[in-house]
């Protein structure tokens, strides 16, 4: 309507500044943007700095649970200890102790440290057999007896040494530090040395502490994370079964077919604020309706799962619905359009496009889910379980423990060689959770598409 | 851009397609559509024009209740189809949906194949019984859409890839292979270029021998070129419901005067 050039346009009143010279008012803008750069990236600097050290503290400190050292002897498994009457009877067998295996384990020792001439100044008894771990001769026992051909044979053992010796070599204990400490002594560092030399005592890789259960504060050599492993694996079974179906049908229902009025926001509210709860909460609920109410056992992975789902509901409803809500609306109004039901278009052509989303919240709430203590102390999840429960669905209800409560439980006790096992149980931890986040970006690489 | 002449006027449908009466619409407290009566025509294209605002896209949605999805909307008086109270307790809104396409605004295919996209809706009503069929659909109906020479050999990419004008008029293939007996349009030309719009307009020049289109345009130029018949809306209002000759060349109502002379809008 207007023409191009008008006749007696007021010109700009202000005097022409030039292009090439900023003026002040630019320059400040400048500076504020300057400055806000400088800032975020400090921000991510120190992030960064705080994640690489804590990276490397955890690796550090948790490495060695994965190297563990043994020694091997030379045991000869005589009938007369071990078989009196001779008829390899499982029940006879069976009743030989552990104890008489640790004498025997004692003597090949005595009789390997005569034979190589092995001569250490004030190398008492005691050093010598408390060189190996309490839990070897269990080991040993039950070698035997899932073999009981073993017996009469020279069978060269591969034997846990005390967790001190262990720690000799992996530089927590020293010559110094032996002088002061009464479970191990110089001495007896200097057998170990000396046994290393005859290349009968190593740090190698240690499968065990993957697969082997808690051990008591007497033998940190010997624990493992093999029942808090399959422990938070149940759980987080029971999570998947439970709190991804009830929680991606309850956020489809809410965002797509409720209406929109006081009730539905009062639950809106509630849910936003479930997600806000304290873990340990949970806990305490898990404890009343669960066990106290329900009868579940205690220490039981079913219960856990329960409560850990019941913890995951929220973030999971979230996620979704905000998943939900970022499909464009036009999409529902094309598959109404050509008359597809309510139902049709949620599932035909939103929850497909919501898909990415409802992955990454799901995952994201598991492995909040896989990271989380407090509610487990409270059901009993922290209890010393020595036995591994059996396959789903019984194994559910039997006692397990928890990879996060298993790192409570080490960093309580007494023996430094379990900050090395929490470390590392804090490791196997975040490998699970990597893996999961990995799982959580190639799913959602799959099931991204483009509107 | 085309020739502005005047298409055949000549409205030999008599035969009513779609009768409402006395239609109100309220938004919450606010009264959007007040005392419409109207008669649309079967196989005839007839477009609603009006200023912004004006309850011409909420009256096309009320045609295959697509207003049911707003949660504050209400319905009042009566739209019949074929003699059939759409509003009726016992009618399917996705029954009436099946034989009242709608096509939107912004074209919105579906992030699937753009077979998928025109089979979709077969599927779900089950009009086809096997591949082969469902085929023949697909094809007649991208034919339909004057489509199908563009995407005979690329069925299998998506829908999302095509240019916006491809894109709507896969919409309105899709919107036809459900086999509707009468075509919502909203506003479909006003995401597209001249040329894109021209090939609607063609197209829908050739939907009309088989359905009753209904085009809302805020383009009066466009609604002069394709309609048969013309209803200007003006705050809620009907104001005025005619053959297109009649109302842009010869107004009754003063407002539609103002309207097409571009006084107001």
């Amino acid at each position: 309507m207007s023409d191009a050039t008008i006749e007696g346009a007021p010109r700009a009143t202000q005097p022409k500044s030039s292009l090439l010279v900023a003026d002040p008012h630019t320059r400040r803008r400048h500076a504020a943007e300057a400055r806000f750069r400088a800032y975020g990236l400090g921000a991510i600097v120190i992030s960064m700095v705080m994640l690489v050290v804590l990276l490397f503290t955890i690796l550090t400190g948790g490495i060695g649970a994965f190297r563990q050292t043994y020694l091997e002897i030379p045991v000869t498994l005589e009938d007369a200890q071990l078989d009196k009457n001779g008829n390899r009877d499982p029940a006879d067998l069976g009743k030989v102790l552990t104890l008489t295996y640790g004498k025997l384990l004692q003597q090949s020792l005595e009789k390997v440290v005569a034979d190589k001439g092995i001569a250490i100044a004030d190398l008492s008894a005691k050093d010598l057999s408390g060189l190996i771990s309490k839990e070897a001769p269990a080991r040993l026992r039950d070698q035997v007896l899932a073999n009981p051909d073993l017996i009469g044979q020279t069978i060269t053992a591969r034997v846990l040494v005390n967790g001190r010796i262990d720690g000799y070599y992996k530089g927590r204990v020293t010559m110094d530090s032996a002088l002061r400490d009464a479970n191990t002594s110089p001495a007896q560092l200097q057998l170990a040395d000396a046994l290393k030399a005859q290349g009968m005592l190593a740090t190698k890789w240690n499968w065990s502490f993957l697969t082997s259960p808690d051990a008591s504060d007497q033998r940190p050599e010997a624990a493992g994370v093999g029942i808090a492993i399959l422990g938070s694996l149940y759980m987080m079974l029971v999570v998947l079964v439970l709190a991804v179906p009830i929680g991606v049908a309850a956020s489809i229902y809410l965002e797509e077919f409720a209406p929109k009025n006081r009730w539905t926001d009062i639950i809106e509210v509630n849910i936003s604020n479930l997600a806000a709860v304290p873990s340990i909460v949970f806990g305490i609920l898990g404890l009343a309706a669960f066990i106290n109410f329900g009868g579940l056992p205690q220490s039981a992975p079913i219960v856990g799962g329960l409560v850990l789902t019941l913890m995951t509901l929220p973030t999971i409803i979230i996620a979704t619905r905000a998943a939900l809500k970022a499909v464009p609306p036009s999409i529902r109004d094309a598959a109404l359009g050509v008359g597809a039901s309510r139902m049709q278009s949620v599932f035909h052509h939103v929850l497909p496009l919501a898909m990415p989303g409802i992955l990454t919240g799901t995952i994201i709430g598991m492995a909040q889910a896989l990271g989380e203590t407090a509610p487990l102390l409270l059901i009993g999840m922290v209890a010393f379980v020595k036995n591994f429960p059996s396959a789903p669905p019984e194994g559910l209800f039997e006692p397990a423990s928890a990879l996060p409560v298993q790192v409570y439980n080490w960093t309580q006790r007494a023996d430094p060689a379990f900050i090395e096992r929490a470390s590392g149980a804090i490791i196997v931890l975040l490998v699970f959770l990597l893996c999961m986040n990995v799982l959580a970006i190639l799913l959602r690489r799959r099931f991204e598409r483009r509107w | 851009m085309n020739d502005m002449t005047l298409l055949e006027r000549s409205v030999e449908q008599t035969e009513i397609k779609i009768s409402a009466q006395d239609v109100q619409v309220w938004y919450g407290e606010k009264h959007a559509i007040k005392d419409v009566n109207v008669d649309l025509l079967d196989k005839t294209v007839t477009a609603f024009i009006g200023p912004s605002g004006c309850g011409k896209s909420t009256f096309l949605r009320c045609l295959n209740r697509m207003n049911d999805t707003i949660e504050s909307c209400r319905v009042g008086g009566r739209i019949a189809l074929d003699g059939e109270d759409i509003y009726d307790r016992r009618v399917d809104p996705v029954q009436l949906r099946a034989r009242v396409g709608m096509v939107f605004q912004k074209p919105n295919p579906f992030p699937k194949s753009i077979y998928d996209n025109v089979a979709y809706g077969p599927r779900i009503h089950g009009l086809a019984r096997n591949r082969a069929e469902l085929d023949e659909i697909v094809e007649k109906s991208l034919r339909g859409a004057a489509l199908w020479n563009e995407v005979k050999d690329r069925l299998g990419e998506p829908g999302t890839g095509l240019s916006g004008g491809q894109q709507q008029r896969l919409c309105i293939a899709r919107a036809v292979a459900t086999q509707p007996e009468v075509l919502l349009m909203d506003e479909p030309c006003s995401a597209l270029d001249p040329i894109a719009t021209s090939q609607v307009e063609e197209l829908i020049d050739q939907l009309r021998a088989e359905f009753s289109v209904v085009i809302v345009t805020h383009s009066m130029q466009q609604a002069a070129r394709v309609s048969q018949k013309t209803a200007f809306f003006h705050l809620g209002n009907l104001v005025e419901y005619g053959n297109t000759d009649d109302i842009f060349t010869n107004p009754r109502d003063p407002r539609t005067e103002s309207y097409i002379s571009g006084r107001i809008g």
